[in-house]
């Protein structure tokens, strides 16, 4: 198995007296969907703002390709090679499709913004993941469909040559065709040996792109397992109780405090 | 130019909408992505935006062509040659508030002490003027030296937030408070703007640091502004400016040669600046407006131009004992501020973010844009355009008074701003919006004068033409957000 890209130990995060976050241990693989599942308010969104650099972690470590690294914004985060896609899809409704994937870090010649250069970049990297619903890169994202944002947000981490993509729910809102669109992307970005993680409520979609299955409970890693050494049922009874079997926190009664 | 200029794409065959059908794995090329238009499809898409709720400055150029023909039709006096240069010397100075006043809407805030900070920039020009570069004397010792330290404050706030230029110039202003440089018109202007940035970087680090809403920082320093100048004039005074240079700036003209010249170089440089990038899209496959389009506006453009410039190179003066003519200065005053501005939100990243912010905010913040620091400089720039808005309305008057700036200056500047298409919800607008709003503004004021209606008539028509604008705004936002997904 490859080295580990990134590699979290011990990370712990409170929201003053609420404990959200305890010890978590997680490794992320070059060229595999790491699924992130876990009920809500289980922490999997703030795990995915610590790495992002949105907040701060109060302790544990963060290794990216074996080296320690201190992640306080989201720029850093931008520089090691880690994107995130966010539930609430982070994209201005009143910028286009190129003024999006750029945002942030625009390409400028000369102090001012290079627009071909943007231009070109984008439409090369949405054409390479086989965007072909869009009629023009040009087009205001407000007038974009749900399924099209997603796959806008997405675009954007690989025109960064991103190494890690965390995605927050990014089938949630979205019709049977747009989910299919979605998983096909999120399965081409493993391929192009980008890092995955992929938070998901939806079991079957976990199951159909995952490699890895990482299960929180209560702010806890319960298990990390692999999709195929697992059934759906143990899945859940991880998800609602944080063990299933031989898997899982020893005694959840005991962790919840 | 066809739509054979493919670039990218080596299929040119267009795909309807077909995201319902996705085929697994597929790798095909960006199908439908299209680069250049004919001419009446990006008529039919401009039609289906308004329709959708982007109307930009649509109502307003509308509004603008109802007014001149009413007017027109009403008074005798309106569509003369003096009138027409009188206009755009009322207008210029709101006008010039207002495109400030476009950064701060953008990002859906509003600035509503730009009207007595303008009063302030105002008075102190003056101060400086009436006592020869002696502040100090002009102020008084308690005065002088809260002045010089909230001078020293906007630095220190200014260089915190890394807004250099905000730091600079309240620097100079304070050297020049200091030093006491005998009065030069020139350095007076100088110091105007520089006080204005300096009172900008005092209301967005409120704003933006310590998160107190804009509408409540600048409620309450419109009272404080209002009251320093106040201060600096003393109740019931008014401080002339005797300065030819200063009176010029709103009162004169170019001569003739200058005004062909104004004419041959923004007409010229526009069209230059417009066809360049035009056939350079073209010829690297970008997506481009048909080549017919960008023609007619330049034509039309030039001709409008062409039309304005002969008018007011005529000689306008009632009486024959006097020539006026020429294109009064405001003209290239006003237009070279659009084009800095608006060159500065296009091109540049700066202006990108201003608009990120705008559009979501959250977003911005997650792509690693500093949100504080893009809030805190457009408050800089708005206050900076009042300054310069100041110099144009107390040289039109030719004095400042302790009423400089309040009143309906600054509604009049917002509505100048909306009423063009600026969005009060942020996001949406663009600099040419205040100047045709500021146009549509000056023509109520001065056709409702010429027609000799009552000051009461006048403010209830104008409130109404800012709360239709503010209608427009909130209901095509509405359709928007309807139209979309």
């Amino acid at each position: 198995m490859s080295e580990p890209i990134l590699e979290l130990r011990g990370i712990n995060k409170s929201f003053g007296p609420v404990h959200v976050l305890h010890d978590i241990d997680l490794d992320v693989h070059p060229g595999e969907v790491t699924a992130l599942v876990g009920d809500n308010g289980a922490g999997k969104s703030t795990l995915v703002k610590c790495i992002a650099g949105i907040h701060p972690t109060d302790s544990g470590e963060v290794l990216f390709a074996g080296e320690p690294v201190h992640i306080k914004g989201p720029r850093d985060a931008a520089d090691l090679g880690i994107e995130v896609v966010y539930q609430d899809l982070a994209l201005a409704d009143n910028l286009d499709i190129v003024q999006n994937m750029f945002l942030g870090r625009e390409r400028t010649k000369g102090g001012l913004l290079d627009e071909t250069d943007m231009e070109q970049a984008a439409r090369k990297t949405l054409a390479s993941l086989s965007v072909r619903t869009v009629k023009s890169v040009r087009t205001q994202v407000s007038s974009l469909s749900g399924g099209q944002r997603q796959t806008v947000a997405i675009a954007k981490a690989v025109l960064w040559n991103s190494k890690v993509v965390l995605l927050d729910e990014p089938t949630a809102a979205l019709g049977v065709a747009q989910t299919r669109q979605v998983l096909d992307l999120v399965r081409r970005l493993a391929e192009q040996g980008l890092g995955v993680v992929l938070i998901s409520h939806n079991m079957n979609d976990v199951f159909e792109v995952a490699d890895k299955i990482a299960c929180l409970y209560l702010g806890r890693m319960a298990a990390v397992v692999g999709s195929k050494d697992v059934t759906h049922g143990q899945v859940v009874e991880l998800i609602t109780a944080g063990r299933s079997g031989d898997l899982g926190i020893a005694r959840p009664e005991a962790a919840t405090i | 130019m066809s739509s054979e200029e493919g670039g990218m794409t080596d299929t040119t065959e267009k795909h309807e909408h077909d995201h319902e059908t996705p085929q697994q794995g597929a790798i095909s090329d960006f199908g439908i992505d299209t680069t250049s238009q004919s001419t009446g499809e990006a008529v039919r898409d401009y039609w289906a935006r308004v329709r959708g709720g982007e109307l930009g400055s649509l109502p307003a150029l509308l509004g603008l062509v109802v007014l001149l023909v009413v007017f027109s039709a009403l008074s005798p006096t309106f569509f003369t040659l003096g009138n027409l240069a009188n206009l755009l010397q009322q207008g210029a100075s709101i006008t010039i508030i207002a495109m400030g006043l476009v950064f701060v809407l953008l990002l859906g805030e509003i600035d509503l002490s730009a009207g007595t900070a303008s009063g302030v920039t105002a008075a102190v020009m003056a101060l400086h003027l009436i006592n020869n570069g002696n502040l100090l004397g002009g102020m008084g010792d308690t005065v002088f030296y809260v002045f010089c330290g909230l001078l020293v404050l906007a630095i220190v706030l200014a260089s915190v937030m890394k807004i250099w230029a905000g730091a600079v110039l309240s620097a100079i202003a304070l050297v020049i408070a200091a030093v006491g440089i005998p009065a030069n018109a020139w350095l007076e202007m100088l110091l105007a703007i520089c006080v204005g940035a300096a009172i900008g970087s005092i209301t967005g680090f409120l704003v933006a640091k310590v998160g107190i809403p804009s509408f409540v920082v600048t409620l309450a320093l419109f009272l404080v502004w209002g009251g320093v100048v106040l201060q600096f004039i003393g109740d019931g005074g008014t401080l002339g400016l005797r300065d030819d240079t200063i009176f010029n700036v709103a009162n004169g003209n170019l001569n003739f040669v200058g005004s062909w010249a104004l004419f041959v170089i923004s007409v010229g440089g526009y069209a230059a600046i417009v066809l360049i990038r035009h056939f350079s899209r073209l010829r690297k496959g970008l997506v481009a407006q048909p080549t017919s389009l960008v023609m007619a506006k330049i034509g039309a453009l030039a001709v409008l131009a062409a039309v304005i410039t002969y008018a007011l190179s005529l000689n306008r003066a009632p009486s024959d004992l006097v020539i006026i003519e020429g294109v009064p200065y405001v003209v290239p005053l006003v237009l070279v501020l659009l084009v800095i501005g608006t060159f500065v939100l296009d091109r540049t990243s700066y202006g990108r973010h201003v608009y990120a912010v705008g559009g979501n905010k959250e977003a911005a913040r997650r792509a690693g844009i500093n949100v504080e620091r893009i809030r805190m400089s457009v408050f800089v720039i708005a206050s900076s355009a009042a300054a310069i808005g100041a110099i144009v309305y107390s040289s039109k008057v030719g004095s400042v008074d302790p009423n400089a700036g309040a009143g309906n200056t600054l509604l009049l500047s917002v509505g100048a701003a909306v009423i063009g298409g600026t969005s009060l919800f942020g996001g949406k607008g663009r600099l040419r919006d205040a100047v045709i709003g500021g146009a549509v503004l000056a023509i109520i004021q001065n056709g409702m004068g010429l027609l000799k209606q009552p000051a009461a008539v006048v403010f209830i028509v104008t409130g109404l033409v800012l709360l239709l604008a503010a209608s427009v705004d909130a209901l095509s936002r509405r359709r928007a957000a309807t139209a979309a997904r």
